[in-house]
């Protein structure tokens, strides 16, 4: 029911549906607060019994009103209605019920509620075992559940943004406002985040007077001053939901969440958020009560009663009664009344007291023992016995400081026994999260005023700033005291203490009888403060509680302490703008325009993309291009973009002797303009990485590295240089992205390579012979990097250029070499080429073999120190049995080889004992007619000729291979000299 | 976490490549007795212990340094950052 004399009547009208029905609200309500003025009382099922629930906070702590928003694949699950900003065409709908939420099939749970507390499906569905994950475990989530995903990706755009200041100020309530005027004053950036799309925090809910007026005056005016000055930013619809390590913190923001229109702007940023010092103003929360049937609804939070009265003209109920243990319960019963409803009752469960208002009937020192109305409350029960009918029942068990956020860095909270109240045990360092107002514990206005005056006083003072004046405010005059009677005696299984995970007091009975007393124990048996409320108006129940049972009290029995995040964030916001494609960055080739013309079929290596082979006209299937590549090549030319492999500039006097560390062998007397290949062990003496390495000058190498491992070899040459050898005069450089560089192999290539290069005489095989290299002229003065160096075993170079050449030397390459027939290759047929050879690569070195495997054990110079020098000396990797580097074809020539295939000697079961080694690389070789593989096999290089079988178990398939040399082809390498 | 970079202030840890123990500063002398224990030890012993702990970050997206950071593992404090190269020897 709405109060139609409340300002928000004012505001523009909006209409929504919720369960497919048609409402309208007003600008300015969320969806719960709209949902009371309609008078609709069920919003959902609870979680384990199914039983009826209608809206219980108003705010962020909420455990009913979960809520599927929004239609199709925009639909976001299990958001609290109370933070749902209303706009106009907002559809909601009810979630965990089947049938409607009305009348939901599921609550045949509720009538079989005896049976199935704490613990009750680890105990009864642990047998048969295996009927737990297929059969037991499907049927309970979907009876005790959540929302459900729409299954379709969410269109929407999500972004992360980063954000520096001096001071974050969490929440914007009176203690938040007037900290952000005083520390705006010492010149350093403010941030302000709110939750709410409104600022103000309790102040909006409450009808206190400031200065004379009414306090949203002063807000008006503080917001006003706040956003006047430019070291002030204030961001509101923003939740920050967790603290990390040295001032930084998550904040999520709904920047159009409450828009219908899906604009161009992202749906929610997620901030990261950097502050030197973080003012935590995030005010307090209520609590409830236990007692039989509290979970009607109707039975509401009497602070939230209150809000949506004060700050929505929004009324669940007429007539209405409130049950407290404490003096903040009776403030409701004023405002109420004020406004004109019927106050049935004020229940104060004190003994004792008086009652705080004299207009009012009170029952004090009593306590409801049942509750009536199964869809919407109808009547309570008192101690005394006398019946009252209500239709709303506003409960209040004190207010617990939001500390959330001061326990994620495992901050212990601890107990103040005057306000009964956890709060902030310092966060574990350097207190950089200070809390004030009612976060710290103070929960009267007048003291919120000059406490908060206190505390950012002494800390600006304590900074050494410029000091302003403290903040003279008179104001309305609270008064709270609270006393700890949570928790009823009676009908234990029908009080909710969590309402959310459906725990109530027998489940916190029956944890202590079993044992599980600690408050760590009590949380993970009964679920206590495990649903996506972590428990925020129900963990002092629980505490006090088992407290009560232990015989203890609350500071003694503990708590357990919250996490991050503060409230579900979905997990797009965490992806950002990093999904599909962009999750990460996609690198092109230089070569990339040219190849896509050529319909180039590409493959992701890492983040590059290369082209794996050119399909020409009339080749349906990738082997007739790839045989193609490889027989054209070798006949005349072939060019290949090879540009991804890592390259590394080293200068500086210390080169030699830096490479001759880093290498097993030697490089300090290459010559100039020559080319060595070099192997890599790791410190354990397994292989890591090969490739070439140039000198272009007496203090100039380049070195390559293969594709994936380019940035890791870098980061371990950086860590020999700097913490390994820092005397050296040695400088790195990553120069992988600066050059463009293409192979050009095959018998023409040296004739298309003159054709390029300014001087063709300086190219010849004599001035020029394998493993050279020059920088040189070509196309009219271009600088260039000529190696001759042979992947494929073909007379062979690579060619290097600035990348922004690139493209054109491959465009030049190819029409150039139109007069050889001259071929773009892919990948394919470069690894069919190199396997051809003979020649490793990453299935070789795979983390796993060693430079003996490899047949590569004479690299290794014991004439110096190298990295993994001595353990590459370890028995295991020297004994005379190990699987050594071989070649493999199939005996019936015909036969296709699959690589993983492991090999098994002739006449021998396929059996671990019996494992010989393995097959690595594998290639059909168009060269030779068949297939041929690259593998280990034990004493590989004595067993030339030898029969064995390759075992596919996975397949169930087993070839006879013969072992021969790895090099199929030019085993003298003639080819690559000539 | 933010680590206070000696030359480049205040970085997120985000930015760094975390390596574990310091003791990989302290390579053994491959002429050494007993060489091939020593670097099985360097290889494969490192300490994990709860609190002060002195350890590798490299700043792989900045500006490659590798530093030696004195972090509490327990309160992530950072009590002390240090370029690795000017460590070796002290």
């Amino acid at each position: 029911m709405r109060n139609s004399s409340h300002p928000i009547t004012n505001k523009q009208k909006l209409s929504f549906t919720f369960n497919g029905k048609k409402y309208f609200g007003y600008r300015g309500d969320t969806l719960a607060s709209a949902l009371i003025a309609n008078n609709v009382k069920i919003v959902g099922r609870s979680f384990k019994y199914h039983r009826p629930r209608g809206i219980f906070s108003a705010g962020s702590e909420e455990p009913n009103a979960l809520i599927e928003l929004g239609d199709g694949p925009y639909k976001e699950p299990n958001t609290r209605a109370t933070n749902i900003e209303l706009f106009d065409g907002l559809e909601g709908s009810s979630q965990n019920f089947l049938g409607s939420v009305n009348f939901d099939f599921m609550a045949i749970n509720d009538l079989l509620k005896n049976f199935i507390g704490a613990g009750f499906y680890y105990k009864t569905f642990m047998w048969p075992r295996r009927f737990w994950e297929k059969l037991y475990e499907p049927i309970i989530r979907r009876a005790a559940g959540l929302g459900k995903l729409s299954l379709q990706a969410d269109p929407s755009q999500y972004d992360k943004g980063y954000l520096h200041c001096d001071f974050l100020i969490i929440g914007s309530g009176i203690s938040g406002l007037m900290s952000a005027l005083l520390l705006a004053e010492t010149g350093g950036e403010v941030l302000i985040v709110e939750e709410d799309f409104v600022l103000g925090g309790r102040l909006n809910s409450e009808r206190l007077v400031i200065n004379g007026n009414q306090s949203s005056n002063w807000i008006r005016q503080a917001v006003k001053k706040l956003k006047s000055l430019k070291n002030v930013q204030i961001l509101n619809r923003t939740t920050v939901f967790a603290a990390f390590d040295h001032g930084i913190f998550a904040a999520i923001e709904k920047k159009t969440d409450h828009i219908l229109e899906k604009s161009s702007k992202p749906r929610q940023i997620n901030w990261k958020i950097y502050t030197k010092l973080c003012i935590l103003a995030s005010g307090a929360i209520e609590r409830s009560i236990a007692f039989p049937q509290n979970d009607r609804p109707g039975i509401m939070l009497a602070g939230s009663v209150r809000t949506y009265a004060n700050r929505f003209g929004a009324y669940y109920g007429q007539k209405i009664a409130i049950y407290t243990n404490n003096d903040d319960g009776w403030r409701t019963a004023d405002d109420l009344k004020n406004m004109g409803l019927e106050i049935k009752a004020v229940i104060d469960t004190r003994k004792g007291i008086e009652a705080l208002s004299s207009s009012i009937p009170s029952y004090l020192g009593q306590t409801i023992t049942k509750t009536y109305g199964r869809k919407g409350i109808k009547a309570i029960k008192l101690s005394s016995g006398s019946k009252l009918n209500v239709d709303c029942l506003a409960v209040s068990g004190g207010w617990s400081s939001n500390i959330h956020l001061t326990c994620h860095k495992r901050g212990k909270p601890v107990w103040d026994n005057k306000f009964k109240n956890f709060l902030s045990g310092g966060n574990g360092q350097k207190d950089k999260i200070i809390p004030v107002g009612a976060a710290r514990g103070i929960f009267e206005i007048q003291n919120i005023i000059s406490d908060t005056n206190r505390v950012i006083l002494s800390l600006i003072k304590k900074l050494s700033l410029s000091m302003p004046n403290r903040i003279t405010l008179t104001s309305s005059k609270e008064q709270y005291s609270c006393s700890l009677d949570l928790v009823s005696s009676s009908d234990p299984s029908n009080s909710f203490i969590d309402l959310q995970n459906d725990v109530t007091q027998k489940d916190i009975e029956l944890s202590f009888k079993e044992g599980f007393k600690s408050v760590e124990h009590l949380k993970r048996y009964s679920t206590l403060g495990m649903a996506t409320d972590q428990g925020k108006t129900s963990n002092i129940l629980g505490l006090a509680s088992m407290a009560k049972l232990k015989g203890t009290n609350i500071s003694e029995a503990g708590t357990t302490i919250f996490r991050p995040p503060y409230v579900p964030v979905a997990i797009s916001a965490f992806a950002g703008r990093s999904r599909g494609k962009d999750f990460r960055p996609t690198r092109l080739t230089p070569s990339h325009n040219v190849a896509s013309k050529r319909n180039a079929v590409f493959v992701e290596t890492g983040n590059w993309l290369r082209a794996q082979w050119f399909p020409e006209k009339g080749e349906k299937f990738w082997r007739q291009s790839v045989d193609r590549e490889v027989i054209q090549t070798r006949n005349s030319v072939g060019i290949c973009d090879v540009t991804t492999l890592g390259k590394i500039d080293i200068q500086g006097e210390d080169c030699s002797e830096f490479l001759n560390f880093v290498y097993t062998n030697a490089f300090a007397k290459l010559p100039i303009n020559r080319v060595r290949y070099g192997l890599m062990l790791r410190e354990d003496g397994v292989a890591y990485d090969d490739g070439t390495t140039a000198r272009l000058g007496e203090n100039h190498f380049i070195m390559t590295t293969t594709t994936a491992n380019a940035p890791l070899v870098l980061r371990n040459l950086e860590f020999v240089r700097q913490c390994l050898l820092p005397n050296l005069d040695v400088h790195l450089i990553s120069t992988t992205d600066s050059w463009a560089q293409y192979s050009v192999a095959g018998p023409n290539s040296r004739r298309l390579l003159q054709k390029i290069v300014d001087k063709p005489k300086d190219i010849t095989n004599e001035n020029f012979p394998f493993m050279a290299c020059r920088e040189l002229t070509i196309c009219g003065g271009i600088m260039a990097r000529l190696f001759r160096i042979s992947f494929s075993g073909e007379l062979a170079y690579e060619i290097a250029v600035p990348t922004q050449y690139g493209n054109a030397l491959f465009d030049a390459l190819l029409s150039e070499g139109q007069e050889f027939n001259a071929i773009p290759y892919g990948t394919e047929a470069l690894g069919v080429m190199r396997i051809e050879k003979g020649h490793v690569a990453g299935n070789e070195i795979n983390g796993q073999t060693t430079a003996q495997n490899l047949g590569l054990s004479r690299m290794i110079s014991k004439k110096a120190d190298s990295i993994g020098n001595i353990l590459s000396e370890r028995e295991g990797f020297n004994r005379s049995d190990i699987a050594t580097l071989s070649g493999f074809k199939p005996v019936q020539r015909n036969q296709k080889l699959e690589a993983g295939s492991h090999l098994i000697s002739a006449g021998k079961k396929p059996t671990m004992e019996n494992d010989e080694g393995w097959l690595s690389s594998v290639a059909f070789s168009p060269t030779l007619g068949h297939y041929i593989a690259l593998g280990f096999i034990k004493r590989g290089e004595t067993r030339i000729g030898e029969k064995v079988c390759a075992v596919n178990l996975l397949q169930n398939k087993t070839t006879e291979v013969e072992i021969v040399s790895p090099h199929f082809i030019d085993p003298e390498g003639d080819k690559q000299r000539g | 976490m933010l680590i206070d970079h000696p030359l480049l202030g205040p970085r997120d840890a985000s930015e760094f490549i975390y390596m574990g123990d310091a003791k990989l500063l302290n390579r053994p002398n491959w002429k050494s007795q007993n060489s091939k224990t020593k670097f099985l030890d360097y290889g494969y012993l490192r300490k994990n212990p709860a609190g002060v702990h002195k350890e590798l970050w490299y700043h792989e997206q900045g500006d490659r340094s590798w530093l030696l950071v004195t972090r509490n593992t327990v309160t992530h404090e950072i009590l002390k950052v240090e370029l690795a190269r000017d460590t070796k020897g002290k």
